[in-house]
């Protein structure tokens, strides 16, 4: 039993060390490669592409260590951001539209996750179907409402939001940093972590356990909801615009990296910093390919090649 | 006249449990032979190997006098044995007939043959005396309905040998009679009959004769003409009481949970009371309600009336975490599928349900958390490297011992048990006892779920006895017998007041 125990960690120890080590030889292999590749700007560049697509995969980690899936994320990030360009354009002093502009953005994203948290409690419906169809209400909502046109014209201060940087540091990258940083806490230091964990491995056994599994599930579709919209809103301000069509197969995206971060579809396994190097993992990977002037179309058949033999790793590395 | 059926010498070892100890039973043509025994004396496992799905380690099979020798259910079928299991193995959304035929269809080229086979299906039901649309869906039949439809597939498979697992155990009065009238026919058709059943009036009015089986072995076998009821009880009871039990007085005291005529789907007007400092065990076969009624109890499942008092107050429960907060605890029957978080480590299972205690601001108290889960770790003697192991890696008995220490470190003034010992080993068992009757002592309220008659005997101070979801008897320590219990616990022996 002993050895089993010892074994347990060093595969435990290997498995998160293993999506580090993947990410560590291809920055190595690109750096090799371009030139350009390992200097502080394109690796600040890399932060602020992966922004997006990481906050959003720091709330579908919540989601997907219940065991639950939220495909709505893509649809909501449109939505958000078309919510609060629409009320940053109403005519107030900017120090009163941007926040309540912001803030409407991510009061949908409550509104959202809450929808779905409730369908998939009390109506027991799958979360894959309940977010399925939240992603094609949303995304047509958004269409229907902006009547498929962009909102423009802006305010230049909302630009800051999504373009500006802190000591040189993209705004994004400081906000997804935050916002992984604070996963990371809530997950491994509280009460309500270790819950999600617990709903995720054993539902009926967590609910006989006095924790009220409901309430958790709820909550983990609201942070899904209110970490897409914040993303929603920071990409409408890189574009500079509400966009219907922004944020389209994202989740796609969002999912991939969970899943290469090591957190397992079945929930109850998984960590938030195997969710930020996934989403490394695939940024840095598009990166490099780009600098290394890789067509499009190749692009994609080699990150779908490198999702696969993540997971595979991962499959390997279980047994 | 020859045997149809002989099952000579079965043996089959468990990890530390022998579930087979040389079993010999044997089945003539046109015979039923009924197989009794409490749970767990070892018929559903003679059963299963019987159709191949677990295999024996030692002992012979013959049919018709000759040897047979098989692995799988599949094989079996081949050899004309059939099994008809409580839980049927019917596809729901075929129909009756495409069931009767499910790996035998009848085809024209590449095509199936629906109108032949249905045909076919009509004819084999009516052969039974039965008229059901075989047209519908299995999910549209009645439960009887569905079994007569397990038993045409058994005849349309060409079955020699039809065993049965507790076949009656869903059915009405009614449809148990038009049962007995299918079994007839097969009989009359010289089909041999294995009937195994816990309900004796039945084996009287079906059975030509009978073997009792009692921890894994044959105790007694004989015509069903030559035994009285009290004759099978006495043989599936059969051991003497040993002094495997530590000893503890009974206790009289202060009321610390009242139960008043509670209701729910699975349990019908149970009423009682625990003492504090008492042991109060529940008794009943399978399916007689015991699990039910704690689970409602502790708002595992809803209730749909009645009252419960925790200390001459009443409590509201509507949820396990309800529960809790009244200080009640379960330790829930499955600990692997309903007690035990398999992702996590022993220490992490243990805090689940006292992390309000471990705060500190948000967070969690590591050290608090620690200290606490290793306390519980070190009093129950869990056998594991370190409280970081993962549940996992552990023994049945360990990881009821994580489980159980879970529910000590809330607490809670009333702790029920539901079958605390099934699967382990008679070393954690004695531990298991001593730690209910400290508690007892320590005076907390304790209500144990046992299907293992000799152990409630044992342990508890009053036994209630449950049958059909109710209560059928209240035993104090001294009136209490295994004969009493299980004549009880077979009170009605039909289900006349569920077709009301």
């Amino acid at each position: 039993m002993l050895s089993d125990n010892k074994k347990a960690k060093l595969t435990k120890i290997i498995g998160e060390f293993s999506i580090g080590l993947a990410l560590v030889i291809e920055i190595i292999l690109f750096s090799q490669l371009s030139p350009y590749f390992f200097t502080a700007e394109n690796l600040l560049n890399v932060s602020l592409q992966v922004s997006i697509t990481a906050i959003i995969a720091a709330g579908m980690t919540f989601v997907i260590l219940t065991a639950g899936i939220d495909l709505s994320v893509g649809s909501l990030v449109a939505l958000a951001g078309i919510l609060a360009t629409s009320v940053i354009k109403i005519d107030l002093p900017v120090y009163l539209s941007l926040p309540l502009g912001i803030l409407a953005g991510v009061l949908f994203g409550v509104f959202s996750g809450f929808i779905a948290g409730v369908f998939v409690t009390k109506f027991k419906i799958t979360p894959f179907i309940v977010t399925l169809a939240l992603m094609t209400i949303w995304r047509g909502t958004a269409f229907v409402y902006t009547e498929g046109r962009p909102i423009w014209e802006l305010p230049e201060a909302f630009a800051y939001l999504g373009g500006g940087r802190i000591i040189g540091v993209p705004v994004p990258t400081v906000i997804m940093v935050i916002v992984f940083f604070a996963s990371h806490i809530v997950l491994t230091k509280t009460r309500y972590g270790r819950y999600i964990y617990a709903v995720g491995g054993n539902r009926e056994a967590a609910r006989l356990a006095g924790i009220k599994t409901n309430k958790i599930l709820i909550s983990v579709y609201i942070i899904s909801g209110i970490l897409s919209a914040i993303a929603g809103v920071l990409l409408a301000s890189r574009i500079n615009s509400g966009q219907p069509n922004a944020g389209l197969m994202y989740e796609l995206d969002v999912i991939a990296a969970v899943v290469v971060g090591g957190t397992s579809l079945f929930g109850g396994r998984g960590t938030i910093i195997g969710t930020f190097l996934g989403a490394m993992l695939i940024a840095v990977l598009r990166n490099g390919l780009n600098l290394l002037n890789v067509g499009s179309y190749v692009q994609q058949v080699i990150v779908g090649v490198v999702i696969l033999l993540a997971v595979l790793l991962d499959q390997l590395r279980k047994k | 006249m020859n045997n149809l059926l002989e099952m000579r010498g079965i043996v089959k070892q468990y990890p530390g449990v022998l579930a087979m100890d040389k079993v010999s039973i044997d089945l003539k043509s046109g015979e039923v032979h009924c197989i009794i025994g409490e749970n767990g004396a070892g018929k559903s496992t003679l059963m299963k190997i019987l159709s191949g799905a677990i295999k024996k380690d030692s002992g012979d099979i013959f049919i018709e006098d000759k040897k047979v020798i098989y692995s799988s259910p599949f094989e079996s079928q081949q050899l004309g044995i059939g099994i008809i299991y409580q839980d049927f193995k019917l596809v729901p959304e075929l129909t009756a007939a495409e069931n009767i035929f499910l790996g035998r269809e009848i085809k024209r080229s590449i095509f199936l043959n629906k109108n032949e086979m249905s045909l076919k299906a009509v004819d084999v039901l009516s052969q039974l005396g039965e008229e059901i649309n075989v047209e519908l869906p299995v999910s549209l039949l009645s439960t009887a309905e569905r079994q007569i439809i397990e038993i045409a597939k058994a005849i349309v498979s060409n079955v020699k040998i039809l065993a049965m697992d507790e076949p009656t155990a869903p059915l009405t009065r009614k449809e148990i009679d038009n049962l007995f009238q299918v079994i007839k026919k097969l009989k009359g058709g010289g089909v041999g009959i294995i009937y195994i059943s816990h309900r004796l009036e039945e084996i009287f009015e079906v059975g030509d004769r009978v073997t009792v089986l009692r921890d894994g072995r044959c105790v007694g076998s004989s015509l069903i003409k030559d035994v009285s009821r009290n004759d099978l009880i006495k043989l599936m009871v059969g051991r003497e009481l040993s002094e495997k039990y530590p000893h503890k007085t009974a206790q009289t005291g202060k009321e610390i949970l009242e139960v008043v005529n509670l209701n729910s789907d699975k349990i019908n007007d149970v009423s009682f009371s625990l003492i504090r400092g008492e042991v109060l065990g529940i008794a009943g076969l399978v399916g007689a309600g015991r699990s039910e009624l704690v689970r409602a109890i502790f708002g595992a499942d809803k209730i749909t009336s009645g009252n419960i008092f925790v200390n001459e107050r009443e409590v509201r429960i509507n949820s396990p975490s309800d529960a809790i907060q009244s200080g009640i605890a379960l330790l829930t029957e499955d600990r692997n599928l309903l007690g035990l978080f398999i992702n996590m480590n022993i220490r992490e299972n243990i805090s689940i349900s006292n992390l309000g205690k471990s705060f500190k601001g948000f967070f969690i108290d590591k050290q608090k958390e620690l200290s606490e889960v290793q306390k519980q770790f070190d009093k129950l003697r869990i056998k594991a490297p370190s409280i970081e192991t993962n549940v996992e890696a552990l023994s049945g008995g360990n990881r009821q011992k994580v489980v159980l220490a879970r529910w000590l470190e809330t607490n809670s003034s009333i702790l029920i048990f539901d079958e605390p010992t099934a699967g382990i080993d008679v070393g954690i068992k004695f531990e298991i006892y001593k730690l209910i009757n400290d508690l007892a002592e320590k005076g907390k309220g304790i209500i144990i779920i046992s299907s293992e008659l000799p152990e409630l005997l044992g342990i508890a101070d009053r036994i209630i006895v449950m049958c059909e979801g109710r209560i059928t008897g209240i035993l104090s320590r001294d009136e209490a017998s295994q004969e009493k219990i299980l004549n009880l616990a077979t009170k009605f022996s039909t289900k006349i007041m569920h077709a009301v």
